[in-house]
């Protein structure tokens, strides 16, 4: 695996079109555009897949079937919910403010969809291999609050707005202990680019080097995307719908786009960082496809736990969300800190 | 804005909502926003509507709305026979409609003098705990819903759905019910009932298990009810609350203890209490009662098996007309202390028909218990009322 280091599919696409007569700056463009769109696919597919895995999972520990008619074992339901969703009308609020209310989706699936850029699917899959990969993931995942907080503004409906705010309050509070966390990870790895944090895990996983560090980036995790037990943003019994309340058609469609694309990024990354992302024997049939496989099956199954949160617990109270950050998971992110540090000198001492 | 058009708010919400709309930057105005939650919201239970006063999340002051669902049920009993104002008390609180009957029936019984035969008695007994223990399911499937948890919610409704198919085996209805007769029952136990019922009773102490396993032992569940919502024991008993919401407040009342009627006094169950009267404990209580109906219901079948068949029904004659006088009557139902006063003035219908709603009573509490928590609370403590619309507004 080792010998893939360092070869981006950047360089190799764009080589393979120089090669062809194509100009620099043209191959360039082509390539981003390319990805960009191959991204929408797999956004679209995965996507497809988590709203089938979450009714399924659901379902089955709630007593139910979910989805079995529609299809076979009800695999075409959330496509048949898709194009429904797709042919409602698109209602905009008399009184909401039209350009941030129209805007906002597009802010919170954009945001969500440069998250895809550098996350490693596999030792060459891997868009843009930025050095500063977990910075960009960071940042980016923080945009999502502006997207919400413009939907809960923009349209002029109580309930979104606070909706709207909660959501704002519990991102940027979460983003201190999440970032705290992510920092025992990049020490350890004497890397911010994502490739790197999953080639540095070659010998072992940073899940056994720093469980506290993934428990909290879990939490975080949680938090950032709205789940439950942080589904506070749109909770459903006090705030109706929260900040998506007056989204209807194709603009609540990119919401909820947004929300799984958003579950399944931080999902991935959480398998990039402290699950050896990629790593896993590679059998020789294919040889090429196991590290994707990998990958997608630990993703799937940090979302499986997700889902199962959700289907289990209920939601906390603002106050309470609040004081777990602030009180709770601020200092046991800073204690992960001084671990790490701690690690970085063990490992120094035996050389490795 | 409309919410000042449609109704007079309190006299001191008043001037302080007129700042608020005239620009809210004057001098001394307040940092406060008018929410209306209802009639139409997820958590309202139906149709009730709060107008809500916030600060920020915190709730300043509630004022309740209600009589969205008013149907004038106590009017249009006067032009019913007394037999015929059965089903609609089925449509007060209709999560409990046995109950309601009872209370309706043993009102008119009374008035009129008439004995009930043992056998239809125990099936009453039946009936109504296996209504109460229906009801409480219903109860802790929505508080968990309210709270964001969904699983809870259809794990009460298995159970649920078992129930009403034992109805449905009685009187062929599951939901209004109109099981109960003056004087009797309106049919006598189907065979298969028993065995049925039997087996329901035999599981549902491992599906109680079940709910404290997924809900009263979670953790966030605890931090979000205990210590919210508290209401003295001198103010509950100010505001004349009853049931389980009076219980958890530490007062030791239950119609089926403190005025036994039907059979209550023959058989051997407990008034689980509260101690902290907050959320928490209203929801627990509801619990512990299921375990307590479901022994009452194993006694009452043992007896029923023990006396044998018989008549479920009394003497009573087709078009009854009961002298003139007035009964009251109450038992404890799901919600509280659920009481009927009829008035005859020896007509074929009542001459006034009158329903303690216990629902109703309970709710105005409410501004008392929620001021000062927040929104997400507000739905907790609203939810631990547990009120069914039907009632309140009847």
């Amino acid at each position: 695996m080792g010998a893939h280091q360092g070869l981006g599919a950047y360089q190799a696409i764009v080589g393979w079109m120089t090669g062809l007569g194509v100009p620099d700056w043209l191959a360039g463009i082509l390539y981003r555009v390319g990805a960009g769109l191959l991204m929408m696919v797999f956004i679209s597919v995965v996507v497809l897949w988590l709203i089938y895995m979450l009714r399924k999972e659901m379902g089955h520990m709630q007593l139910r079937m979910g989805p079995n008619v529609t299809g076979p074992l009800g695999l075409f339901q959330t496509v048949a919910d898709a194009i429904k969703i797709l042919t409602k009308e698109d209602i905009i609020p008399a009184a909401a403010d039209r350009p941030i209310f129209m805007l906002a989706p597009f802010v919170v699936f954009f945001s969500t969809g440069m998250l895809y850029m550098v996350l490693p699917l596999a030792p060459t899959w891997i868009i843009n291999n930025v050095n500063v990969g977990l910075l960009f993931f960071v940042a980016f995942g923080s945009l999502t609050a502006f997207g919400i907080m413009m939907a809960g503004w923009g349209s002029n409906n109580k309930y979104s707005l606070v909706g709207g705010m909660r959501s704002v309050a519990q991102i940027v509070s979460y983003e201190v202990p999440m970032v705290l966390s992510l920092l025992g990870v990049a020490m350890l790895a004497g890397t911010l680019s994502t490739g790197g944090i999953v080639g540095a895990q070659r010998h072992v996983w940073f899940i056994l080097l720093q469980p506290l560090g993934f428990l909290i980036y879990f939490l975080c995790g949680l938090a950032e995307t709205n789940q439950t037990p942080f589904d506070l943003p749109e909770g459903e019994s006090e705030l109706v719908s929260g900040f998506n309340t007056e989204y209807s058609g194709m603009r609540f469609a990119l919401f909820y786009l947004a929300e799984f694309a958003n579950s399944f990024a931080i999902s991935a990354m959480i398998t990039t960082l402290f699950l050896g992302g990629w790593h896993g024997p590679v059998l020789p049939f294919l040889p090429w496809l196991w590290p994707f496989i990998w990958f997608m099956v630990k993703t799937l199954l940090v979302v499986f736990v997700m889902y199962w949160i959700r289907s289990t617990w209920l939601r906390l109270r603002i106050d309470q969300v609040m004081s777990l950050t602030w009180k709770v998971l601020v200092p046991l992110a800073l204690l992960n800190v001084f671990i790490s540090v701690g690690e970085m000198a063990i490992v120094r001492v035996i050389g490795g | 804005m409309s919410t000042r058009e449609s109704l007079s708010l309190e006299p001191e919400l008043e001037p302080r909502l007129k700042l608020v709309e005239a620009g809210s930057h004057a001098e001394g105005a307040p940092r406060t926003m008018i929410l209306n939650m209802g009639p139409q919201h997820p958590s309202m239970h139906g149709v009730f509507r709060a107008v809500v006063e916030l600060d920020g999340e915190t709730i300043v002051n509630v004022r309740p709305v209600v009589g969205y669902l008013h149907r004038g049920v106590e009017k249009l009993a006067e032009a019913r026979t007394w037999a015929q104002v059965i089903p609609y008390t089925d449509r007060l609180d209709y999560i409990s409609a046995m109950n309601n009957n009872q209370a309706y029936v043993m009102a008119v019984e009374k008035l009129a003098g008439i004995e009930v035969p043992e056998r239809a008695e125990l099936i009453r007994v039946i009936m109504a705990e296996l209504n109460r223990i229906q009801s409480h399911l219903m109860f802790v499937g929505s508080f968990g819903l309210d709270l964001g948890a969904y699983t809870p919610f259809l794990y009460c409704f298995r159970e649920r759905e078992a129930i009403y198919d034992l109805f449905e085996m009685a009187c062929g209805a599951r939901l209004t019910t109109s099981y109960l007769r003056i004087g009797g029952v309106a049919r006598d136990l189907p065979e298969g009932f028993l065995p049925k019922l039997k087996e329901l009773l035999k599981a549902m102490p491992d599906h109680i298990q079940e709910y404290n396993n997924v809900l009263t032992g979670n953790e966030i569940f605890q931090a979000r009810t205990k210590g919210v919502g508290y209401l003295s024991r001198e103010t509950a008993l100010a505001y004349s609350i009853t049931g389980p919401m009076l219980r958890a407040a530490g007062v030791n009342y239950d119609v089926r203890k403190a005025d036994p009627y039907s059979l209550y006094s023959r058989f051997d169950f407990e008034v689980p209490l509260g101690q902290n009267s907050d959320s928490f404990d209203r929801y627990y209580l509801r619990i512990l009662e299921m375990q307590q109906s479901v022994r009452i219901v194993e006694q009452a079948v043992k007896a029923l098996e023990e006396l044998g068949p018989g008549p479920i029904q009394a003497k009573v004659s087709r078009l009854l007309k009961p002298p003139a006088g007035e009964a009251y009557a109450h038992i404890e139902s799901p919600k509280g202390d659920l009481g009927c006063y009829v008035v005859s003035d020896g007509g074929t219908k009542p001459y006034r028909f009158r329903w303690r709603p216990p629902s109703f009573i309970n709710l105005q509490a409410l501004p008392e218990m929620v001021r000062g928590w927040k929104i997400a609370d507000f739905i907790a403590i609203f939810a631990g009322v547990d009120i069914v619309l039907g009632e309140v507004d009847r």
